[in-house]
């Protein structure tokens, strides 16, 4: 099976003044297409940083990270956005629906940028499929935090991704309505065949996936398979 | 495009509200400017239109002497003549005078148009042939009287046949300074009014049916007829005066309407600052989703663009509206009747102009959102390009710079003005801007620590996250700056207008009175028991050669630098070996004439001399009634025109050398009431009708009610800069409520209560008050200074008071406009509030 992602000597550091402050150090791993992958580590510990790298939200400042085989050091970050809408897949800890869209609207802005066809039938299949058929006018606002991460995950497999990045998926909901979530991303991503790659400092969640990296310090401490991750 | 243009209207959707804040600002702005526009075109349209009625002939010809063989009677099939001049009139029914211009009439004048007169008879039945008279209304009102009473003009008594409304090409304004009235010309030497000094105007009407006949005598003629001082005047340059006229007056106007409209740009660009920091968040989800940078920055470009166009349309058609409210404002300054219609032109520049000011000042917040990175959504920290970096930034600036430029520069027609006014906004917005940064460095640097915490809190407001310290100030500070500097400007001239008044200061002046009069007149003026504070004679001469050289030679020359200004006019001169108050010696000395072969030294107005290139020791031959004579320039003074009720001269001769040459005096007296002012006036008109007074009380009332009809214009028009003023401000606040609300909201649920967060904002709003309405007023101050010293010549003493009524005027708005704004935050529940955003 082909790699999805593959990571290699990714290095980020900030400049502030005459400090340099390194919050990933030379970090390496790749992922094989399907499979699901947890990044743990404390708060600091630079999990965030590597999704948004890993995800072509950020620019390292050295190393490479190739998503499909796509370096994403070569492409600017418009080719980056376009690279995004047609193989990447987001789920974020605070939701981050457009508050001014409906929940339906929402779900359909992938497929309009990439000019689908039957969009609207297809994002209410979504929608239907994280139970929120009935809701599809309501504004984020109007919806509660459960609610709002299901039309995310909805809009999340709406373009059809090839790798799905979840950061803190459950991290702002209760333990009841997490479970939902976390289900719904796990089904999802089965029936979709998409890989995904999840952030978060919840082990029990990260132990339902086949792989375990864990980071402190901006350095991988140690990559495990699912047996080894669930003991 | 099609999805840009779906996802602008989606995400406008629940944004209405914000979107409106910056429509509001743009649109006083455009109907000030639409209107104005609006009006003139119209005007210039009714100026062609009525062309002809504008001077009621095909050709006027003006001459100060009398047009004997009338220079284009040849081509005229009729021919109407005037002699005008200004006389003390006297109204029997109520032993009262007052100065007016008499215009003696003969021919039917005028041929386009007609005199508006009560009755509409009139016009052309107080000239048959008896001794009637037409009087301006106003007058007729004043002094109660009647279509049928009679009024003394000279020696000779008139019948009251009608009152004059208008007459051809007369502006109302015109008849407050100087009213006329009408008599036939075949009466004018009994009058007795046409003696030596007498200032009379000549005045030929032709009409003339043949137009390039006439184009060609006027082409051929006027150079020469210029060269003996007439004045030829044809439809088409009436024209083109009275355009220009209102055109300085509509450029004026539209500059004001212009500050309305840059207001409401600091409102766009402020509101726009707001909502796309809001809408960073959303940016980056879209750029998680795919979405370009271009892309997502044409969503919202389309946004302001879309409601920079309602806006601005919305403008033009309240501008539109407007006008109709204008020809009865201007009335008084119009000589044609105008009339109101829809002007696209205007409408499709009120447009153009909001739209292209939309964009300039939206593109400068908007560019952010070109370089917001999607990793805001994992991580809320700014990372955008830092502004001073951004080409495009400045390249906006500079297209800000260029379109104020070049606004101003359409305007007034003129590089450098145009340069000082786009100058003068640049400066003001850098000095607003670096009060704000300063403060807020100072605040963040001096924040007393002992002061209790809801004094720190409100200060430390003005530089934290969030602070709208340097968009209320800019704002706030602008509109204060430019509505202060009207009325900082009004109350120096109507000041300048009150000292002339003063004590101890001349009120009464009292000319054409003729060396066999002089004896007499002053007698009365002392019998009354008023003082003779100057009793001036004054000599008409004419400048024949400067350096030995006439006009003509002058012109001729390559070698000199003399000027021609000097030939242009002739001048009435006194003589004199001494200074007066309002003269100071710059050069040279006043050197009398001790003897008759001594050479004559006059004295020059500096400002004259230097104009005509005449330093001292210039040899100048002057003509007195056909006698010539040489003198040189001994000295040079500068004579302040303006200073109270003096007799000024350019020229100031020594004693010894004018006395035998025919002259009239003037005497300056003062009188403490207006009753013994009229005493006087009535007892020297009764004796000698051709003597006329000028009462400096009711000259200055006079000109203090054409000051407040110019300000109440200047005050309509700054009106929609004043509202411009309040809805940014309006807009700032609700726009700083949304910023601080999640603030107001957290210390409400910690506990504090309704009065210590309203005690924080009232604070707040007070130093930002404050400080912008302090700056503001500064910054006016200066620009009145400014104004006074360079253009008006006056010296700027700003009153106190009215200052501190204008701070705290503003403040208390600032004040009561964030305390209304903040209610809605402290009168729901903390949950509903955050729900609801």
């Amino acid at each position: 099976m082909s790699n999805i992602l593959e990571v290699s000597q990714l290095t980020k550091t900030y400049q502030s003044g005459s400090h340099s402050l390194t919050v990933l150090d030379h970090v390496n791993f790749s992922i094989a297409e399907g499979a699901t992958f947890a990044i743990v580590g404390p708060s600091g510990s630079g999990k965030t940083t590597l999704l948004g790298l890993a995800a072509g939200l950020d620019k390292a400042s050295s190393g490479s990270v190739k998503i499909n085989g796509i370096a994403l050091e070569n492409l600017n970050e418009d080719e980056r956005a376009a690279l995004r809408n047609q193989y990447v897949g987001f789920i974020f800890q605070n939701f981050q629906l457009l508050p001014t869209l409906t929940a339906l609207e929402n779900v359909m802005v992938p497929m309009e940028l990439r000019k689908e066809k039957n969009i609207k039938e297809r994002a209410l299949t979504l929608l239907e499929k994280v139970g929120l058929k009935d809701r599809s006018h309501h504004y984020p606002t109007q919806l509660s935090g459960g609610e709002q991460q299901r039309v995310s995950i909805a809009r999340a497999f709406a373009n059809a991704p090839k790798i799905l990045f979840a950061d803190e998926p459950t991290g702002n909901l209760d333990e009841e309505t997490g479970k939902i979530v976390e289900d719904l991303i796990f089904d999802l991503n089965k029936e979709s065949g998409t890989t995904l790659v999840l952030v978060t400092h919840d082990l029990e969640l990260a132990a339902r996936t086949q792989r375990i990296v864990r980071i402190k310090g901006g350095k991988i401490i140690s990559d495990t398979a699912q047996e080894e991750a669930k003991v | 495009m099609k999805w840009i243009l779906m996802m602008a209207w989606r995400d406008s959707r629940k944004n209405k509200t914000r979107l409106a804040l910056f429509i509001s600002s743009i649109v006083l702005g455009i109907a000030a400017l639409v209107a104005i526009n609006s009006f003139g075109d119209n005007l210039s349209k009714d100026i062609n239109n009525q062309s002809k009625e504008l001077i009621g002939a095909d050709l006027v010809v003006e001459s100060r002497d009398v047009l004997e063989n009338g220079p284009a009677d040849s081509l005229a099939s009729a021919i109407s003549t005037e002699a005008s001049t200004t006389s003390m009139i006297f109204f029997p029914k109520n032993e009262d005078s007052r100065i007016m211009q008499v215009r003696a009439l003969s021919g039917d004048f005028p041929y386009y148009g007609d005199f508006e007169t009560d009755p509409v008879t009139a016009s052309r039945t107080f000239r048959d042939g008896t001794k009637k008279a037409l009087v301006d209304e106003l007058t007729m009102i004043q002094y109660e009287l009647e279509p049928g009473d009679s009024v003394r003009v000279g020696g000779v008594f008139f019948k009251i046949e009608g009152k004059l409304i208008s007459t051809p090409g007369q502006t109302g304004i015109a008849g407050l300074a100087l009213p006329s009235m009408f008599i036939p010309e075949k009466y004018l030497e009994e009058t007795n009014l046409v003696q030596f000094g007498s200032r009379v105007e000549y005045k030929n009407y032709y009409k003339i049916d043949d137009q390039k006949v006439l184009d060609k005598w006027v082409e051929d003629n006027r150079d020469t007829l210029r060269s003996q001082r007439i004045r030829l005047e044809t439809v088409e340059s009436s024209q083109e005066r009275t355009g220009r006229n209102f055109e300085a007056l509509g450029e004026f106007l539209s500059l004001i309407a212009f500050i309305a409209l840059l207001l409401g740009c600091v409102g766009v660009a402020s509101s726009v600052h707001v909502y796309v920091k809001e809408k960073l968040a959303t940016v980056a989800i879209l750029r998680c989703l795919g979405v370009s940078a271009k892309e997502a920055f044409l969503i919202y470009l389309v946004q302001i663009l879309t409601m920079g166009l309602l806006g601005s349309i919305l403008g033009a058609a309240l501008g539109s509206l407007i006008q109709f409210a204008l020809p009865s404002l201007f009335q008084d300054f119009l000589p044609v009747e105008v009339s109101v219609s829809l002007s696209w032109s205007a409408i499709a520049q009120g447009i153009i102009t909001g739209v292209l000011v939309a964009f300039l000042f939206a593109m400068l917040p908007l560019l952010k959102i070109r370089n917001t990175s999607p990793m805001y959504t994992l991580r809320s920290s700014d990372e955008s390009t830092a502004f001073i970096k951004d080409p495009l930034r400045w390249l906006v600036f500079a297209g800000i710079v260029l379109f104020v430029w070049g606004f101003t520069y359409q305007q007034l027609g003129e590089v450098v003005p145009a340069i000082f006014f786009t100058l003068f906004l640049g400066v003001s917005f850098s000095l607003l801007f670096g009060v704000a940064r300063l403060t807020m460095w100072s605040v963040r640097k001096f924040l007393p620590i002992s002061w209790n915490y809801l004094s720190r809190q409100a200060l430390a407001n003005l530089y934290r996250p969030n602070n709208q310290t340097v968009i209320l100030i800019a704002t706030i500070g602008l509109g204060t700056a430019m509505i202060s500097t009207l009325f900082f400007i009004q109350s120096l001239l109507v000041g300048q207008l009150e000292i002339k008044g003063e004590n101890d200061q001349p009120n009464l002046l009292i000319f054409d009175i003729q060396p066999a009069q002089l004896a007499d007149v002053t007698d009365i003026v002392q019998s009354e028991g008023l003082p003779i504070m100057q009793s001036v004679p004054i000599v008409t001469v004419d400048v024949k050669k400067v350096n030995g050289m006439t006009k003509e030679e002058i012109e001729a020359s390559d070698s000199t630098d003399l000027g021609t200004g000097a030939f242009r006019r002739e001048y009435r001169v006194t003589y004199r070996d001494s200074l007066i108050s309002s003269e100071t010696l710059l050069s040279g000395k006043l050197r009398p004439v001790t003897s008759p072969t001594d050479s004559i030294f006059v004295s020059l107005d500096s400002d004259f001399a230097m104009r005509n290139n005449m330093p001292i020791g210039t040899e100048m031959t002057f003509d007195v009634q056909g006698r010539e004579f040489t003198a040189y320039v001994g000295s040079t003074r500068r004579v302040d025109f303006l200073k109270s009720a003096q007799t000024n001269f350019l020229i100031l001769f020594p004693s010894g050398v004018l006395e035998s040459a025919p002259q009239f005096h003037v005497i300056i007296t003062r009188s403490e009431t207006d009753r013994e002012a009229a005493q006087v006036q009535r007892k020297v008109v009764r004796t000698y009708p051709n003597i006329s007074i000028i009462n400096l009380g009711t000259i200055i009332s006079t000109l203090k009610n054409i000051l407040d009809k110019i300000t109440f214009v200047i005050q309509f028009m700054a009106l929609f800069s004043i509202l411009t003023g309040i809805l940014v401000l309006i807009g700032s606040l609700i726009i700083s409520k949304y910023q601080r609300m999640r603030e107001s909201i957290l210390l409400r649920t910690l506990g504090g209560s309704r009065n210590q967060i309203t005690t924080i904002n009232v604070l707040e709003y007070f130093f930002l008050g404050s400080l912008a309405s302090l700056s503001g007023i500064i910054l006016s101050l200066i620009a009145t200074w400014l104004l006074g010293k360079f253009t008006f010549e006056m010296q700027f003493t700003p009153a106190l008071l009215p200052v501190l009524y204008l701070y705290l005027i503003i403040t208390s708005i600032t004040v009561i406009l964030g305390m209304l704004n903040g209610r809605g935050v402290l009168n729901r529940p903390p949950l509903e509030v955050l729900r609801s955003e």
